[in-house]
């Protein structure tokens, strides 16, 4: 007994040896930022991988100080910053152990990015516990900073209410004589609010349109959806909003477009940015596409000197356009060195949180005001377009893209998406 | 039941982590706290394959506790620990009962395939579900202790360890009993045992309900210590594969082993995390192959090698 008690406290000191030696501080000349993203499983490389590179791409070259103007000094407040990657994988739950472990174990300075918005709605209430600055870059569920006032989480863009608002304003436009609608979105969180938002929209700006009675909602990451379409094939109902997003997206566009659905039905494809630049040629003509926001294909065009910088310096390092997910993480990153210039490299989470609440600055692609969610939550416009393969390039291309500001597609500050459009979207200014 | 070897040890143990613990930094407290609370599962675990029976669908009850203290923390307002404790493995144990009627009379693959087949409806019904949440899941508020709100985790890590040090004490007795005994010897020889007088049924439906009761319970204190459900890490097949691969890396030699396990599977994931982000499963992997071809009583195998003593069974 006596020996083996030795041998095991051995052991156990051992091991806490060995743990207790990762944990060391970091220096203030040098600060980490962690980034989550979705490494491993289906969403890595549609969402996870170009979110990524776009993160370190624009943190690299803050380091180098070889952003355009007005962001060409040097560091993250003279800091260079190391990206600390980690898998956004595996549910809300580990992440929740994970996030306790870069703040407790790993001491890192920042947390910028996620992409799940499960994720981001698991974690807010952890971030302001441990009191850790952090901003969510992609996810989109609006309930963040609907649901409780937060202090050290910010997020740099619109919510999910702005994708799916804009989309039926952009439908109203495009086809008013549109008669019936239906949708086929995932049955969880994400799908079902894309959904309500959509059709709570378009009853109210389109009341001579109506939603089909059979709206489709396969279980998430399905993969197959041939009796959905066939069922709204045969549905009156002349277009189909989707916020089929990553692997599901690219399943139902192949399927569909094998069954000739998007010849005859108006897809509305409200995260189908990603899928422009893999699909190439496999991608339907005439879909209404969206990108969640102001980013990847729809912008690729815009001459800023910022934007310019953002997609040359892409397609040299990674050989493809960016895509919304690399701008989303690279606006992160730069609201990131934006609230460090102001509070200086040694800020405390507070201080950074002061120094980003409430301001507005040019992004790669678009202007960012963080004015909705006492100055937490990020408003910028949001736009479609229709896709059309450019058969001279061999690539697609987007045209008649048009831009909603945000006072037009977001609810004004204090207001719950759901109410500010059931009650008929007061105070939007288009 | 105090007067053997592992109970002895597991006394021990628990006067030192709990000393430890005070002054421990707080993600090592947060490691032995969603250790052991997993330890629970593979407890129960651990006797079922004594009896030879592996289930790949025991998410289900850890599920259903989980659920449990979110539920009755977002209907009820409860956030007693005990009750929340309580009431975990109540439903767990109670589901669990029902379903034995139908688990006891399968073996193998079959067994383990038909848990499958029920986790997964309770995690398809979840997840279709706007009211349980959906994908999002919970949170859920810090729990109290007989109406008084700790400020730090300490309080509750000790009550996981004394959770823990309970169950393990209890499972070792009933291991000694003799229908504790029947475990190895249904694994051994179903017909014999009932030559000898004993219902081989009734034996594994004790121990299934046993097993879910621990599995409800370690539901709940997960639920608890994380202050989140969803239902992706808590109901999902991958859990279940999760509590048998630890089950085999702790191994079933002694009712120590799961807690040991259990402790290194979330140092070693939380280092994978942090070393190999692209490749984390990858080093998960490697380790479990590496346990079934040196280590095939798991990591207790190799304490008791250390220990240059066969352990009594």
């Amino acid at each position: 007994m006596n020996n083996k008690f030795i041998r095991g406290a051995v052991g156990f000191a051992a091991v806490s040896a060995i743990t207790l030696s990762g944990g060391m501080a970091f220096a203030k000349d040098a600060i980490s930022i962690a980034v989550p993203s979705f490494l491993t499983g289906g969403a890595a490389g549609p969402f996870g991988i170009p979110a990524m590179n776009g993160a370190k791409m624009v943190a690299d070259a803050i380091n180098a100080g070889k952003l355009p103007a007005p962001y060409n000094t040097k560091g993250f407040g003279g800091a260079s910053a190391t990206i600390i990657p980690l898998d956004e994988g595996g549910g809300a739950t580990k992440q929740v152990a994970e996030y306790r472990n870069l703040v407790e174990k790993r001491n890192v300075d920042a947390i910028v990015g996620y992409i799940s918005s499960g994720n981001c709605q698991a974690l807010a209430p952890v971030a302001e516990e441990l009191k850790q600055f952090t901003i969510f870059a992609t996810c989109g569920t609006p309930r963040i900073f609907e649901e409780a006032a937060r202090k050290y989480v910010f997020r740099t863009m619109g919510h999910a209410t702005a994708d799916n608002v804009a989309a039926a304003m952009y439908v109203k436009e495009k086809y008013p004589n549109l008669k019936g609608y239906t949708g086929i979105n995932q049955n969880y969180a994400w799908g079902q609010d894309s959904w309500r938002d959509f059709d709570l929209t378009l009853k109210q700006i389109m009341p001579g349109s109506s939603p089909s009675d059979k709206t489709q909602f396969p279980k998430i990451f399905a993969g197959q959806y041939g009796s959905e379409i066939s069922a709204m094939s045969l549905d009156k109902a002349e277009l189909i909003h989707t916020s089929f997003w990553g692997g599901d997206l690219e399943a139902f566009i192949f399927q569909g477009n094998a069954r000739g659905l998007f010849k005859k039905k108006i897809g509305v494809f409200t995260v189908g940015g990603t899928a422009a630049y893999r699909l190439g040629k496999k991608l339907p003509n005439g879909l209404v596409l969206g990108a969640r926001g102001p980013y990847g294909i729809l912008v690729r065009d815009r001459d800023s000197a910022l934007n310019q910088w953002f997609v040359s310096t892409y397609k040299n390092l990674y050989g493809t356009y960016p895509s919304g997910p690399a701008y989303q993480y690279g606006q992160a990153i730069l609201a990131t060195k934006i609230a460090y210039d102001k509070a200086g490299s040694d800020a405390s989470n507070e201080q950074l949180a002061d120094a980003l609440r409430g301001i507005t600055f040019e992004s790669f692609s678009t202007t960012v005001a963080m004015n909705l969610g006492n100055g937490h939550q990020a408003a910028t416009e949001n736009g479609y377009g229709i896709t059309e393969y450019d058969s001279e390039n061999g690539e697609n291309v987007v045209k008649d893209v048009k831009f909603y500001p945000a006072s037009c597609v977001l609810p004004p500050e204090g207001q719950n998406s759901v109410d500010w459009i059931k009650g008929g979207m007061k105070g939007a200014k288009c | 039941m105090f007067n053997d070897k592992t109970a002895k040890f597991l006394l021990l143990a628990a006067i030192v982590i709990c000393v430890g613990g005070a002054f421990a930094p707080n993600w090592i407290v947060n490691q032995f706290m969603f250790g052991f609370s997993r330890a629970l599962a593979i407890l129960g675990l651990m006797v079922l394959w004594r009896t030879g029976l592996v289930s790949f669908g025991h998410a289900f009850y850890f599920g259903l506790g989980a659920y449990a203290v979110a539920i009755l923390d977002s209907e009820f307002g409860v956030s007693d620990v005990f009750l929340r404790l309580l009431a975990g493995a109540v439903v767990a144990g109670f589901a669990g009962f029902l379903i034995g009627f139908i688990m006891r009379n399968y073996r193998d693959i079959f067994f383990a395939m038909l848990n499958t087949a029920i986790s997964m409806v309770l995690f398809g019904i979840v997840v279709k579900t706007e009211s349980l949440g959906s994908t999002d899941g919970f949170a859920i508020s810090m729990s109290t202790i007989l109406g008084f709100a700790p400020e730090t985790k300490y309080p509750m890590f000790v009550i996981i360890m004394l959770v823990g040090l309970t169950a393990a004490l209890l499972v070792n007795f009933y291991l000694k009993t003799t229908f504790g005994k029947l475990t190895t010897a249904i694994r051994d020889n179903e017909i014999r045992v009932e030559y000898l007088g004993f219902s081989v049924a009734h034996a594994i439906h004790l121990k299934y309900t046993i097993s879910t009761i621990l599995a409800g319970g370690a539901g709940a204190l997960m639920a608890m210590s994380l202050g989140q459900v969803d239902p992706e890490s808590m109901i999902n097949w991958t859990v279940s594969g999760e509590l048998v691969f630890v089950t085999i890396l702790a191994g079933p030699g002694n009712v120590i082993a799961p807690f040991i396990g259990s402790l290194v599977f979330e140092i070693l994931r939380t280092y994978a995390f942090e070393l190999a982000p692209q490749a984390w499963q990858l080093i998960m992997g490697a380790t479990f192959l590496t346990i079934i071809f040196f280590l095939p009583g798991g990591i207790w195998s190799l304490i008791e090698k250390l220990g240059g003593k066969k352990n009594e069974r």
